[in-house]
């Protein structure tokens, strides 16, 4: 098959910006001012430290996902693959890097800016996944053997960004591929075998496990193991939720947090510290949102035409749901404490333009809607 | 588009559903999740967020002060002025340090402790750097100031004596709480918080120390203050006046001179305390802030036990004073009376053993005025085993000897007033002629304390009125309850007769002490009691001069007066340890306080 020109109908920027749902984008906005509102409270009713760093951030990625949503969709299809190498030799990179400079290492410094290689790979392994199920049959899918090169390419940076050692991202990339591998449709009981050795080998891999991280994970299993160490975050982050109650304390309230007994507030206990001064319902508003998010992303993947757009539209609707779970899971105690943040929310630059990226590619997936697209031919 | 295609996009279609609800799950969990937390448990989570957040501290509450009868302030509280210093205020503490101890000295070991604080303390914790800073320190720190960041000066109340040893046996002293104390009082938790440890300072503890206040602070989780949230003041302690005249007090303290002992003084009418002292003292002033090693130890290990007050908790033979209740005793039981007269030759034969008359070459026929004028020994022996002992104890009791008045002071002693069967129980001997005998003279077993003895005396020359001694003034209403005592008025004038002449008739014993101002006079009786046996030997080879022997070995001296004698209203009691003469030493100290009693006309 070629991928050229093929009678591929060129939309105006114009007519895609029309094209994109507004309601998805008023969510994100949404979402973004709910973070600078819990972020100014952070800072103690203050734009600074926080609050205004994060509006000027969120208005560069909107621009980054405008920018995204407006490239012609074909160039993802074609750089699928050598944007997943890019990113993986930048994986390698820093991790050498990291060796020479003996420490962990996660950035790649510009100049300008850094970059986390392993926040590209969370969108390089939905591009390269995409384009090599939308390419084979599916009988290839379903079977074992056509399964070995996606797998190996999904392991390699998992054990990369593990190696790190950045556990949460690590596992962030895994779940996202193990989802579209599940998507594509492997079937049920290769799922079940893979379930099964790892249940196996988990003992052996717990001993490579950093302490800290074995750390976290018994403090997890119970946190009242260490209630002045580690599992004071838990244990200060349910105090800080269930003395909020359904009202919340009001904003700028919030005492577990303004007077420091929660820690890292701002970035990944956020939404504990939004709920301790907006309460259950504002807890649930934003989770609501989410929720429309998310099913918006599914709506899109649904009306896309093509496999390809299907599937990327898949794999980073459910990279943006793992954030989302997996933070709101962890602050409330029913994870780990494995360091997500909560996209749009907490503040750090990292997640905002890795996530905004990620709107930007569904968006432009969304938009495409062309009877005749690349695997149509 | 294929069949093939159309399959897989098919498959995909259906893996997405199972996706959609496996997302739903997911956030259906985590809205369960905030229900749980926020709703089914919130309460229990509100509470453990007041916990965080909220810091009680107690508000010591100041102390009660202790005023004498005329308003004199006996125990105070006094500002305090220490010196502190905040470590997080200062850019270099040692720099401050070093600057502070060039304006007031330090010790090493002080320097040690503020080391170990800064140390071991968050940064915004004062730590003291030095206490009990007097007008002219503080001056300079604050003079010093611009050089000095992170020192402030803080202003306490500590607990103040100035009246210093005159008052420490009825007063007592304050001191830091033992750590099996702690649990009483959450207030006691307070660092530096003091409590009562002995004299009226303990007894009325609970009174003078008022109710703890609380503050409600809101802390960070550094446990810095934030601010106040609730605030409830307690109550000062009460203040309390006391019966005792300080200038009383003060006159007896100084009537002792160099003797040891004790004396109290009552209010014959009302049984009030006007002065109790022990001697020698010390000053509770050191006890506040907690005394050295090296002062207890001298005040512990003084042969002179300045720690003990001997004013309740001195047992001492009361010697010829208990007289007095003997003649009562055989009075009022019609043994008697005032016309019996006995011979007295210097000695006589009890039993097996010979007894002697204080005066060998005898008193001759005299009757129990000339008696107790005379203090003759002979006479009170054939009176004692006449009476037989169980009437001389009933007539003890009825005036106070023999038993506490728990007037709020420690190791109150009760003294003891045998019985015949008394000494059965204890020792399995039967009541012998001799020990009735010795016990008509106030030796033997019979043991009085001095508060004891004072009380007898203003029961005696009060008509008979059975007053009970205290720290607090009565109400008209007690007094009324006051008991008259089955003595009749007759019997009591002879034996204030007795008492009369033992100081006012040119032969009586205490001749010397008599005074008159004004018209009022004292009466009163001597006791001289042996310490130690005087044995056959130095019986008969003469009896070595009193005041040559060691001190502890020599006589104790007894005195208790009344005046004025016309209308009694003082009583005293005085006992000088070794003092070896009631005449000679006790009877002049009595004197002097009596002296001053009358002149000063307490109100």
């Amino acid at each position: 098959m070629e991928y050229g020109n093929f009678g591929y109908q060129q939309q105006s920027w114009k007519d895609k910006i029309f094209r994109m749902n507004f309601i998805y984008l008023l969510l994100i906005f949404l979402l973004a001012c709910v973070g600078t509102v819990t972020l100014y409270s952070a800072g103690n009713g203050n734009w600074e430290p926080w609050a205004m760093k994060h509006i000027m951030r969120f208005i560069l990625a909107v621009i980054l996902m405008f920018i995204l949503a407006l490239t012609n969709a074909q160039k993802y299809y074609k750089w699928s693959y050598g944007f997943y190498f890019i990113s993986l030799v930048l994986l390698l990179v820093v991790e050498i890097f990291g060796h020479i400079g003996m420490g962990a290492q996660r950035w790649i410094n510009l100049g300008l800016f850094k970059i986390q290689p392993s926040e590209l790979m969370k969108i390089g392994i939905v591009l390269f996944l995409a384009r090599y199920f939308s390419s084979i049959t599916i009988q290839g899918i379903q079977s074992v053997r056509s399964l070995v090169i996606p797998a190996i390419f999904t392991l390699l940076p998992v054990s990369l960004i593990m190696l790190q050692p950045d556990l949460g991202t690590s596992l962030m990339v895994l779940f996202t591929a193990a989802i579209m591998f599940f998507a594509v449709g492997v079937q049920w009981w290769k799922f079940a075998i893979v379930g099964g050795v790892v249940g196996a080998i988990l003992p052996v891999a717990w001993n490579f496990l950093h302490e800290y991280q074995q750390n976290r994970v018994l403090t997890f299993l119970n946190p009242e193991r260490d209630p002045l160490g580690a599992g004071y975050h838990i244990i200060q982050s349910k105090i800080a939720f269930g003395s909020g109650g359904i009202f919340g304390k009001g904003f700028l309230h919030g005492t577990q947090t303004h007077l420091n007994f929660l820690p890292e507030k701002h970035t990944d206990f956020i939404f504990t510290m939004f709920s301790e001064e907006f309460g259950m319902l504002g807890g649930l508003a934003v989770l609501f949102a989410n929720l429309l998010i998310i099913a918006l992303g599914y709506v899109f993947a649904f009306r896309a035409r093509s496999y390809f757009a299907k599937l990327t539209i898949i794999g980073l609707n459910t990279n943006y749901f793992l954030y989302v779970f997996i933070n709101m899971a962890m602050v409330m105690g029913l994870l780990p404490v494995v360091g997500v943040p909560l996209p749009l929310i907490s503040y750090g630059g990292t997640v905002m333009f890795s996530i905004m990226a990620s709107f930007g590619i569904i968006l432009c997936m969304s938009v495409n809607d062309t009877k005749i697209f690349f695997d149509e031919i | 588009m294929n069949s093939a295609d159309n399959e897989k996009i098919r498959i995909l279609g259906r893996r997405v559903i199972a996706l959609i609800i496996l997302n739903l799950l997911a956030f259906i969990t985590i809205a369960g999740r905030l229900y749980y937390l926020q709703v089914y448990e919130a309460d229990k989570y509100k509470v453990m967020s007041d916990e965080n957040r909220i810091s009680t501290r107690f508000l010591v509450p100041p102390r009660g002060v202790i005023y004498d009868r005329n308003g004199e302030i006996i125990a105070k509280n006094e500002q305090d002025f220490q010196a502190l210093l905040i470590a997080e205020q200062t850019s270099d503490i040692e720099q401050t340090l070093d600057t502070f101890k060039q304006i007031i000295p330090l010790t090493t070991e002080e320097e040690k402790r503020i080391l170990k604080d800064i140390k071991n303390k968050r940064r915004f914790i004062p730590i003291k750097l030095k206490s009990d800073l007097n007008w002219e320190e503080v001056s300079k720190i604050l003079l010093h100031a611009p050089d000095l960041p992170g020192v402030e000066i803080n202003e306490g109340l500590s607990r103040m004596y100035p009246y210093s040893e005159l008052y420490s046996h009825v007063v007592g002293y304050i001191g830091p709480i033992s750590k099996d104390q702690k649990d009483i009082n959450p207030m006691y938790m307070v660092p530096g918080f003091k409590i009562g440890k002995s004299g009226l300072e303990k007894y009325f503890d609970y009174k003078l120390q008022g109710k703890g206040g609380t503050v409600k602070l809101e802390v960070n989780a550094y446990g810095r203050v934030m601010k106040e949230i609730e605030r409830s003041a307690g109550e000062q302690g009460e203040s309390m006046t006391i019966t005792i005249d300080s200038r009383l007090q003060e006159a007896a303290y100084s009537a002792f001179g160099d003797e040891s002992g004790a004396a109290v003084v009552l209010d014959v009418r009302t049984g009030e305390i006007l002065a109790l002292v022990s001697k020698p003292s010390f000053d509770p002033n050191l006890f506040t802030n907690g005394i050295s090693y090296k002062h207890w130890n001298e005040l512990l290990y003084n042969e002179r036990t300045p720690l003990v007050n001997k004013a309740v908790s001195g047992q001492y033979s009361p010697g010829s004073t208990f007289k007095i209740v003997v003649a009562l005793a055989a009075l009022e039981a019609g043994i008697i009376n005032e016309g019996t007269h006995f011979y007295c030759s210097g000695g006589m034969d009890i039993g097996d053993i010979r007894f002697h008359c204080w005066k060998h070459s005898g008193h001759g026929s005299l009757n129990v005025v000339e008696a107790l004028k005379y203090s003759c020994d002979i006479f009170f022996y054939e009176t004692s085993l006449r009476t037989g002992i169980d009437k001389i104890h009933d007539m003890a009791l009825k005036l106070g000897l023999g038993k506490k008045f728990n007037i709020g002071l420690d190791n109150e002693k009760e003294g003891l007033i045998p019985t015949s069967g008394w000494k059965k129980e204890k020792y399995g001997l039967n009541w012998a002629p001799g020990d009735a005998a010795n016990s008509g003279i106030g030796q033997g077993y019979v043991m009085v304390t001095p508060l004891q003895l004072a009380t007898m005396l203003a029961r005696v020359v009060n008509g008979g009125y059975a007053v009970e001694p205290t720290f607090i003034k009565p109400t008209k209403e007690e007094l009324k309850k006051v008991k008259r005592l089955p003595i009749s008025t007759r019997n009591i004038e002879l034996v204030k007769q007795g008492m009369f002449e033992v100081v006012n008739s040119v032969d009586g014993t205490a001749r010397q002490a008599k005074f008159n101002i004004n018209g009022a006079r004292m009466g009163g009786k001597t006791g001289t009691t042996q310490v130690r046996r005087i044995s056959m030997k130095e019986r008969l080879s003469g009896i070595i001069s009193d005041s040559r022997l060691p001190w502890k070995l020599r006589n104790h001296a007894w005195f208790m007066g009344f005046a004025p004698v016309d209308n009694p209203r003082y009583a005293v009691a005085v006992i000088a340890e070794h003092g070896s003469s009631g005449a000679g030493v006790a009877a002049p100290i009595a004197s002097k306080i009596l002296a001053t009693a009358v002149k000063l006309d307490i109100k």
